[in-house]
């Protein structure tokens, strides 16, 4: 049985992960992969490693499942985040959201990547042509209500 | 009472080690723990006003009590996904 959160540093099935949702009365599912890309801002980048907080990052995806679930009912929603090293076009994070219809199945995926880069413990490092730097995003903080309200605005936008 | 420090990413890098043990004295909070990694390693300061921090894999805040065992994280801005 597949988990529907899982912090894992085997390469991500997304196929796996939209099988493991329940079926009944799903007509939609949206599916969104994060790649590896090769450049960030001006650098070519060669690859990336990613590291967690194992336990607390499981429980940040975990949260993020009972946020949507409270916004979005009736959507299954399924997060996987890879760790460790990752080469140009790997996926690093699937998330995978099921729901009778399109629009809550969209909105709860957009919803889903943008908390984790919000409160997710997971950090990338950044290998580039010349270097390498450790890239930082936000200051983690699930309490914050005004980031989850920006998220939400964003994934009903 | 011991603690155990964690440190992740650049924090990390700049100790050169990712579990730190401490003693701590009775009553001290997350905040205290922080300072003697700061002391120790002048470096992290630079990130005093943008970490967050979890007791026993759990967020909590600077103001925290901590307990002898407890496991005290420190988390540069998170850059998953």
């Amino acid at each position: 049985m597949i988990p529907s959160t899982l912090i894992t540093a085997a390469p991500l099935d997304h196929a796996a992960l939209v099988k493991a949702l329940d079926g009944s009365g799903i007509g939609a599912v949206a599916v969104f992969l994060g790649l590896v890309r090769d450049h960030n801002k001006g650098r070519k980048v060669l690859h990336l490693e990613y590291e967690a907080y194992e336990p607390l990052a499981l429980r940040g995806l975990d949260l993020i499942v009972a946020e949507a679930r409270e916004k979005w009912p009736a959507v299954t929603l399924a997060i996987h985040h890879r760790i460790g090293r990752m080469a140009i076009g790997e996926a690093s994070v699937a998330i995978a959201a099921a729901s009778p219809h399109r629009a809550d199945a969209f909105a709860a995926s957009r919803y889903a990547i943008e908390r984790i880069k919000q409160i997710v413990p997971i950090w990338k490092h950044e290998y580039f042509e010349g270097g390498d730097v450790w890239i930082e995003g936000a200051t983690a903080d699930p309490d914050n209500a005004a980031a989850r309200e920006e998220a939400l605005r964003i994934a009903c936008a | 009472m011991r603690v155990t420090g964690r440190l992740f990413a650049r924090l990390r890098d700049i100790a050169g080690r990712g579990e730190l043990p401490r003693e701590a004295p009775a009553g001290a909070n997350v905040a205290a723990v922080w300072s003697s990694l700061v002391a120790e390693y002048p470096e992290l300061s630079a990130y005093e006003r943008s970490i967050s921090c979890a007791v026993n894999a759990d967020y909590s805040r600077f103001t925290a009590a901590v307990a002898d065992g407890d496991e005290i994280a420190f988390l540069p801005p998170v850059s998953g996904g």
